[in-house]
Parts: structure tokens; sequence; C-alpha cells
């Protein structure tokens, strides 16, 4: 009996995986109405992370574990994953939901485990004066609207005076982030700016679609998730808005959004923070040690999708961070606050993201005590119907920083001031 | 005409033609209510669920692929053949009634005569069950549908209101098949009950469960009827929301669009779901139009609640629900 028992121990022992020491947790949403953008998404930072664990035995040689949480896009499901997984030793949180990252900032303040929120949750995080754990580096919402209307200066040789543009925005927290920096754009460029909002979940927008083609603007410009994109591409070819002149955040520019409406989607153009498809010398290390060895995250059907592409780019700029960490340490079992310190000491150059297998996806950029946000450039690309596919047709645009950085001052200094923090980094 | 008057119409249309679509949703609570007293939460789920499996099988999609190839190890994911719409529609129209089959034999046959709040708990369980079933049927990625139905701007109703009144409104084709779909629905239903001995049946089980039990009318089987019929109308519903949106888990909340509906129409008067769903469908809408820019805008969802609430105040049976007398 005790040699069954000791076998039996030593089988058990033998067949629970070894602990990893990287812990980073994946707050994801495979069920409800945001499942198809959270699918993708998860299974490209599951898959990246997968890789370093196959090809390279994790990072630093300690492997990485990637606990997965289902939040269904929900806040409150989303700060209890937080409390869930946090004392397993999480080293960042990635939750691909502005909302929850609203709540999660003032906690992993205070739990000192930094947060990364690339392209989405409070814009005002990219000052690292003022938010010590945040970061949303390489761009985020007010970049994103900054550069739509650089592209539309562009477009009409630098003058939109005069030009009537409609923002059909979410009508939620993420989705009235750019309204503030549009306005002070108006302001400055002369343009009409007209606010559309669409409620939760945005299945039936008759009446917003119905004002637009009241109102005639020349643009539309919008920051959607979910259904609410496909039905609002639907809707704009129904009353036949030219689709050249409708141009979605990086939020409303992935596959789901435009395959619904078919041929009416052709033409229709959003930002994006990197490129997208499969055509990077990474996706060959992919296939060998993740695809093939049976080993893709999910139903492995995602792969080189747009939101595939960003969920694996926050895999990298997180593992990255991670290797910054261990170099800055001088240990590979790092912990949360040197994590911290590898976000904030970050640096991301073309040659490492081609080292990386992945050259001219992301813009450069260099993180600091004070800058959090990165460069802020995005680019723009363009859906095309018949071949299912988007095609880049800029180059990274920079945003006006002119206009932003006042903004993203005033605004975390407001947040400062209301839980009495102090600047850091003078 | 001034402007704001043809405007106005515009959206009066848009707003009958949408409530059209609420109504088509709101009926499959109305039929199963009626019958068997059971609030249907799963309704929108339902919708959902058709809506999947006519895509699948247009597609040749394997159901349950991903599972497979998870236990498996194999890579299958399409049969390979693509059915024609009639086709893939009658197919699913058989597994509704499949399915309300199965609804019948191992939820509700266990919960007769159990009171009017455990069958709505057990509807929400099935709601969640049939959405997670759903998921791994089909996946959960979004899917466009395409039984041929037309979309876009119908340039007749444009050109006629264009010479008419020098403005051409706008109507989605999409919306006025669904109006004339829904139509024949409610003429298919009304025949069906009026005319057919099942029909009449149904009605008998509507009216008094015991009287129809007592002149030998199964319950059993008409509860498997009404299911089937309410899925048959989730199919309908699911084709014309998912032909806008394309299939995805968020059709199931088109359910909230029915819920004012059938406060305000009532839960029992089929005419009732197409007089609330154009009653409401022309409130928020308009409502949005004339109010809406003043406050802010975004204000369907939360109008269409606040005017059934008002009907409510005056008709709490909803304008043609029955009246509910208790006597002490």
């Amino acid at each position: 009996m005790k040699k069954t028992l000791t076998a039996l121990a030593l089988a058990m022992a033998a067949a629970t995986p070894a602990l990893a020491e990287l812990v980073v947790p994946n707050l994801s949403y495979r069920t409800g109405p945001y499942a198809p953008g959270g699918i993708p998404y998860a299974d490209g930072f599951n898959d990246y992370f997968t890789l370093l664990n196959e090809r390279d035995g994790g990072i630093g040689g300690e492997k990485v574990a990637n606990p997965e949480c289902e939040t269904a896009y929900n806040t409150e499901k989303g700060v209890e994953c937080y409390e869930a997984t946090k004392g397993s030793g999480a080293l960042v949180y990635n939750p691909l939901s502005t909302g929850i990252t609203y709540q999660l900032i003032p906690k992993v303040t205070a739990d000192g485990i930094p947060l990364y929120t690339p392209g989405y949750g409070r814009t005002s995080a990219a000052n690292g004066k003022v938010f010590s754990n945040v970061f949303n580096y390489p761009a985020n919402y007010w970049d994103a609207a900054s550069v739509a209307v650089k592209y539309l200066l562009d477009e009409n040789g630098g003058d939109l005076s005069g030009k009537k543009i409609a923002l059909v925005y979410h009508n939620s927290a993420y989705g009235k982030e750019p309204i503030r920096t549009l306005q002070e754009l108006s302001k400055k460029h002369g343009y009409e700016l007209v606010e559309v909002p669409v409620d939760h979940p945005g299945q039936e927008q008759k009446s917003q679609w119905l004002q637009i083609r009241r109102d005639k603007p020349d643009y539309v410009l919008m920051w959607g998730w979910g259904v609410m994109n496909a039905v609002a591409i639907q809707e704009a070819a129904n009353i036949k808005f030219p689709m050249e002149n409708f141009i979605g955040v990086w939020w409303s520019g992935s596959e789901n959004d435009v395959l619904p409406a078919g041929d009416g989607a052709n033409g229709y153009k959003s930002l994006a923070m990197h490129g997208t498809g499969m055509d990077y010398p990474v996706y060959a290390d992919l296939k060998q040690y993740v695809y093939d060895a049976g080993k893709a995250s999910g139903a492995g059907d995602q792969v080189g999708s747009v939101l595939y592409s960003r969920g694996m780019y926050a895999a990298l700029v997180i593992s990255e961070a991670i290797r910054k960490a261990q170099e800055l340490a001088g240990t590979s079992a790092v912990n949360a606050a040197q994590v911290r310190d590898g976000f904030e000491a970050l640096e991301i150059t073309e040659e490492r993201m081609a080292e990386l297998g992945l050259p001219h996806f992301g813009q450069p950029f260099a993180a600091s005590c004070s800058d959090h946000g990165g460069p802020g450039a995005a680019l723009i690309q363009q859906w095309d119907a018949s071949a299912k596919k988007w095609s880049l047709i800029t180059g990274f645009i920079a945003p006006d920083d002119e206009v932003l950085t006042p903004l993203v001052m005033e605004d975390s200094a407001a947040f400062a001031a209301e839980n009495n923090i102090a600047e850091r980094c003078n | 005409m001034p402007d704001q008057l043809l405007f106005a119409m515009e959206v009066t249309l848009n707003g009958l033609m949408a409530g059209v679509m609420y109504s088509l949703v709101a009926l499959g609570f109305v039929l199963i209510f009626k019958a068997s007293g059971i609030f249907n939460y799963a309704q929108g789920v339902l919708a959902l669920f058709a809506a999947l499996t006519l895509v699948g099988f247009q597609n040749g999609q394997i159901p349950f692929a991903h599972l497979i190839n998870a236990i498996f190890g194999t890579n299958l994911h399409e049969f390979g053949w693509h059915l024609p719409a009639v086709v893939a529609i009658a197919l699913t129209g058989a597994v509704m009634v499949l399915l309300a089959i199965i609804i019948e034999k191992f939820v509700l046959k266990h919960l007769v005569n159990q009171a009017p709040i455990i069958l709505f708990m057990a509807t929400i369980g099935m709601a969640y069950f049939l959405e997670g079933l759903g998921d791994i049927m089909w996946g959960a990625d979004i899917k466009k549908l395409d039984v041929g139905l037309p979309q876009g701007i119908s340039e007749t109703v444009e050109s006629v209101t264009d010479s008419l009144f020098g403005y051409g409104f706008f109507i989605d084709n999409l919306d006025i098949v669904a109006t004339v779909v829904a139509a024949l629905l409610v003429l298919s239903l009304t025949l069906f009950s009026q005319y057919t001995k099942y029909g009449r049946a149904l009605r008998a089980v509507a009216d008094d469960h015991q009287a129809a039990l007592s002149v030998g009318i199964s319950l059993r089987f008409i509860w498997v009827l009404v299911w089937s019929i309410a899925g048959v109308v989730a199919l309908v519903a699911g084709i014309m929301w998912g032909s806008k949106s394309g299939v995805q888990f968020s059709l199931s909340l088109i359910a909230l669009k029915a819920l004012p509906v059938l406060m305000l129409g009532g839960f029992t008067s089929i005419p009732g779901a197409i007089v609330g769903g154009l009653i409401i469908g022309v409130g928020e809408k308009l409502f949005e139009f004339l109010v809406g820019p003043m406050i802010g805008g975004a204000t369907e969802n939360w109008f269409a609640y606040v005017l059934a609430l008002l009907f409510l105040v005056f008709r709490p049976q909803g304008l043609f629900g029955e009246k509910i007398i208790e006597r002490v």
C-alpha cells in the first residue's frame, strides 16, 4: 500500500507540469457578444508565448505560463479575474477592455503590477509621471483621432475648413475617448464635428445612419467594437455612403467587421497600429513550433488575422519588457516590480523587430519614466472585398502632439489631483 | 414641404420597418407564453442557434469540429459542400423541431405543474446551455449569412418619394422583405390556429390546460408543437437579423428589443406583438429624431422601455393582453 501510494505520488509529480517562473495571465473573452474580437486576440497572445517556450525555452530560460481567465468583456468579471490571478505571481496584465482597464489602474498601482494597454484604455496613462504602472505604447486613442484627422488633411490639401466629420461611436467610456481630441482638432482645422452615439451592442443603427444620410458629412469616423462595426459598415453601404470616406479606429478594422457586409464593405478604411497577414518570417517558426506541433491556441483558425496579429504584438512587447527586466535585474526570475521597470526602460527598434521575425510590422519606440505612450503613429489600411484582404495605403503617420500633449497633461493632472498622486520622474 | 417634416416621415416609415423586425422576435415569446404560460428567456438564443445552424448547413461546416479536432487530433472543418439556401433553411427548420422535442422530453416534461417562476428559471438555463452548445457546434467567429435576400436602399421608394416630395426616402430592401415575411407569418399562424385541428387544440390549451386535458388533448404534444413553431419563428428572426449584422453571439441580444414590445402589446396576443412592435419602432425612432439631438442621442434603448412603461400605467396587461382578474 505504501509502495503504491509512493508510486502514485511520484507519477502525479511527474505528470504535473513544472511550475513556470513567468506568469502572464491572459484576461480574455471567448464567449459573449464580443467573442469574435476576443478570440483571435487571445489566440495570437497565447501562440506567441508558446513559440517562445517551444523554440527558446521561454524568456531568458524561464518558461512563460498564460493562465486564461474569461472576462466576457465584462468589467466586473475582469476585476474578478485580476483578483483571482494576481496571487499566482502575475507579472503584467493586458485585459483588452477599456472598462476593465479603468478599474484596474488603481489596483495595479497599489499592487505594483504593470498594466499594458496597447491602443486602448486610459489615454492619459501615456504620462508616466502620473501613471507609474500603466503603459499604452505604441499608440493610444487620441493618437488615433489625430492620425485620422491628419490623414484627412492630407487628402484635402491640408485644409479641412468647412468640412463636416461625423463620429459614430460606441456609447461607452471607450467610444467617448476621442471626442475631446476631435473637438480640439476641429477648433484648429475648422471642420464641423457631428457626434453620433450608438448604444451597446449596436445591432440596430437605423436612426444613426438616417441622420448621417440627412446631415451628409464629408467623412465618417468610427469608434466601434463588436457587432456595432459590422452593422455600421452594412448601414453605410445601404445608404451608399462612399466607403473611402469612412474610417474606423483600429478596433473597427478587423476581418470580422467587414466580411458580413460582403462587397458593400469594399474600400472601407481603418487605422492600424501594426501590419497584418502572414508575410512575416515569424510565421515560419510559429508553423514549425506551434501550429504543426498541435499547440496552437483555440481552434487555430485565426492565424494572420488583424486581431490575431494584435494579440501577438502585445505578447511580443510584453516578452521584450520581461527580457529588459531580466537584463536590468540581473536575474531571469523577475517579479512584477522588475517587469514594470522593464516596461519603462523598453526600446524596440526596427532592427529588433526584424530579429524577432516581424520586420516593418510595428513602429520603433523607446519608453522612459515620463513617456509611457510611445510615438503614437498609425497606418491607414483599406479593405479589398474581392481579395478579402486589408492593404496598407500609407506609411506611419505621426499624431499632432501640439494638440495632444496638453490634453494628456491636463487629464493626467486631474487624475493626479483626484488621487493625491505626486508626480514622478522629476 | 418643410425638410423637417419630410425627415420625420422618413423616420416614421423606418420606425415601422424596425418595429416589424422587433415583432418577429416578440412573436416567438408570445406563442410560447400563450400556449404554456412560460416566459421563454431563451427565445433570443433560439434565434441565434437557428441562424448559426443555418449558416453551418449552408457552408457545409462540420458541427463540433473544434471539439473533434481537439480530442482526436484531426483537422476537420468542412464537408466541402455549399447547400442552396432553401435546403439549408428546411434542414434548420427540422433541427428546430428536433430541439423542441428534446426540450419537451428533457426539461418541460419534468416541470409540469411547477410554478411559472420555475419554468422561467429553466428557460434561463436553456438559454445558457444553447449559447454554449451553439459555440461548441459552430464556433464563435462572426459568419456572413446570405440566403439571397436583397439589401440596401430601395431605388423604387427613393425615386417615387423623390418625384413626390423632392426628397428620396431611405427604406432598406431587407426591411421590406421582413415586413412581407412578418405579414405572411402572422397570416399563416392565424389560419393555423383558426382552421386546423392542432391549431384549435393549441388554442384550447392556451385557454385552459385542465379543460384541454379533460377532452383528450395531449399537453406534451402541444408543447412540442408550440416550441417547434417558436423555433421556426426564431429561425425567421435569425435570418432577418443575421442578414443585417452577420451571425454572431450578440444576435441573442435582439431579445432585449422584444421585451418592450411584449410589455406594450401584451404577452398573449399575436396582433399585440405586431402592433406593439410598430409603436415601439416608430416611438423610439421619432424620439431619437426629435429629442435625441438635444440630450446627446442614443436614446432608443431606454426610450423603448419608458414608452412600454407609460402604456403599462394605463393598461397593465398591455394593449391586447388578457385582463388579469383574480378573485379573493
